[in-house]
């Protein structure tokens, strides 16, 4: 029996996210089950774990500290298929700038930097707002078991003010354009994570939860 | 992998760079469902209320036609009704997949945080804004300014003395009650704020299938720096293209024209297509 983990430590609202993994995890295992937990026992026993997260940075690694779940998120990430989202894509890497900066897990080396404000518009031109919220494209920057059945250059919904700026340029999964070419997906060996919610992306984001699910953690599709 | 895909009509390669000064981000169609005790209603300028379904069939129905977002706005909001509202935003928010946006009767803090906790990912504000426009500021710094959207109701008023240039009051209490306030000071005042997006309903064409006010739109686009959500009046799909084109819209709003499947979301987005306006596929 396959359980997908989603960890619960109190950051923003994982019902959506925990019926998107229901709808597509029966799909991919009959035997399948969502597990949404702040205890590392239960979340230990679970074959998938998903990190979700939607705030600022520092609420988010102090609530992990205080459930002891950062030490246990760095152990799991060297055992299971761990998918990151959003804030939670965030703090896999090892700073973030947000909240004057803040040290976070360190899984992925790299930083978490701020979207510049808006330069004035000219006239007639639309002005590109922080945070970007809306359905942006990801191009696949390479194949990965995540893309599959996925167009390149598909829309996600975005909603973010920081992006990841991964060290490796082989970390980086997906790009996105907006002002600036950023990460808006990363990735290595059992390890993923993605700026965009796929749980609020229609068919593409169900498509990616299914395919994480089914991924064995190898890099190669 | 790496499929060749058909390019989105009117927009770039995806490989070309945004032309400067355009969103990368797509536009949206957002339709709009008025619930009342837990029933989607609709009816013209606030009055004979008809029944048209169940939220969830509504709700899925709109996900699977492709629509980006979806509004629902609780149009009696009396105390009686919060229990079956939150009841109602839970069960849509467990089975579409897109962003979900709810408003009507949203006093405070606490009423946020109910229906964020409940799965609303946006909430909307519109008669509190008016009555204390602290409560938007409060809202925005606890819940994040991308989950605040300030609802604007806007009628014409005769132009000031001495000049030609348009004018619009803001109303409240489902259009009943004049504010007194000016609609472009009022959007500028909001956003300062700490509105995140604007949903913009001209009273005079809500429910008349005439068209937004589009000049209502441009003004507003023109002034604030966060998306504007165009709403009232929509009677075709040349309507929502001049809600973009015309009116500066980064999203429109629609109940009819979805409601009685005069068209569907895709068509709608066919259309725009067609006339190069870059939607999501």
């Amino acid at each position: 029996m396959t359980s997908i983990g989603v960890i619960d430590y109190g950051m923003g609202n994982l019902h959506s996210l925990a019926k998107a993994l229901e709808k597509v995890a029966p799909q991919i295992a009959p035997s399948a089950r969502v597990v949404v937990s702040a205890d590392p026992a239960a979340l230990a026993a679970c074959q998938r774990l998903v990190l979700p997260g939607v705030g600022g940075v520092r609420a988010c690694m102090d609530e992990l500290q205080q459930r002891g779940l950062d030490a246990f998120v760095r152990d799991a990430a060297t055992r299971v298929p761990l998918l990151g989202i959003c804030l939670g894509m965030q703090v896999l890497l090892d700073t973030s700038r947000e909240n004057g900066g803040v040290a976070a897990l360190g899984i992925i080396p790299g930083s978490v930097e701020r979207f510049p404000d808006p330069p004035p518009a000219a006239a007639g031109e639309q002005r590109l707002k922080v945070p970007e919220m809306g359905w942006n494209r990801v191009r696949q920057a390479r194949a990965h078991p995540l893309w599959a059945g996925i167009e390149d250059g598909c829309r996600f919904y975005f909603v973010h003010s920081y992006y990841a700026a991964p060290t490796r340029p082989a970390d980086t999964l997906g790009v996105t354009e907006y002002g600036r070419d950023f990460a808006s997906a990363i990735g290595r060996d059992n390890i993923a994570g993605v700026q965009f919610h796929p749980e609020k992306s229609q068919a593409a984001g169900l498509r990616l939860l299914a395919n994480f699910v089914s991924w064995n953690g190898e890099t190669q599709p | 992998m790496n499929n060749a895909k058909q390019p989105e009509n009117g927009d770039n390669t995806q490989r070309q760079a945004t032309t400067p000064g355009t969103s990368p981000l797509a536009k949206r169609i957002v339709p709009c469902l008025d619930i009342d005790a837990g029933r989607v209603v609709k009816g013209v300028k606030f009055q004979a209320l008809v029944d048209a379904g169940d939220p969830v069939e509504a709700a899925r129905r709109y996900d699977e036609q492709g629509a980006d977002e979806l509004v629902f706005l609780d149009i009696t909001a009396s105390a009686d009704n919060r229990a079956t509202l939150l009841a109602t935003v839970e069960a849509v928010a467990g089975s579409v997949y897109i962003p979900l946006t709810v408003g009507g009767g949203v006093r405070n803090c606490a009423d946020v945080r109910k229906l964020l906790t409940a799965g609303a990912d946006k909430v909307s504000i519109n008669t509190a804004a008016v009555q204390n426009p602290d409560f938007v500021a409060e809202a925005s710094a606890r819940f994040g300014n991308q989950c605040i959207v300030v609802a604007i109701d806007a009628k014409r008023v005769p132009a000031k003395a001495g000049s030609a240039a348009p004018c619009w009051e803001i109303f409240t209490h489902g259009g009943r009650r004049a504010t007194g306030l000016d609609a472009l000071g009022w959007a500028t005042a909001m956003v300062q704020r700490g509105a995140g997006e604007l949903l913009v309903t001209s009273m005079d064409r809500d429910g008349t299938k005439a068209g937004y006010d589009l000049e209502l739109l441009r003004a507003i686009a023109d002034t604030v720096a966060v998306p504007v959500i165009a709403s009232g009046g929509v009677g075709t799909l040349e309507h929502l293209y001049d809600g973009f084109a015309r009116g500066g819209a980064d999203a429109v709003l629609a109940a009819s024209i979805f409601h009685q499947g005069t068209w569907t979301v895709g068509q709608a987005k066919d259309y725009l297509a067609s006339r190069g306006i870059v939607v999501r596929r």
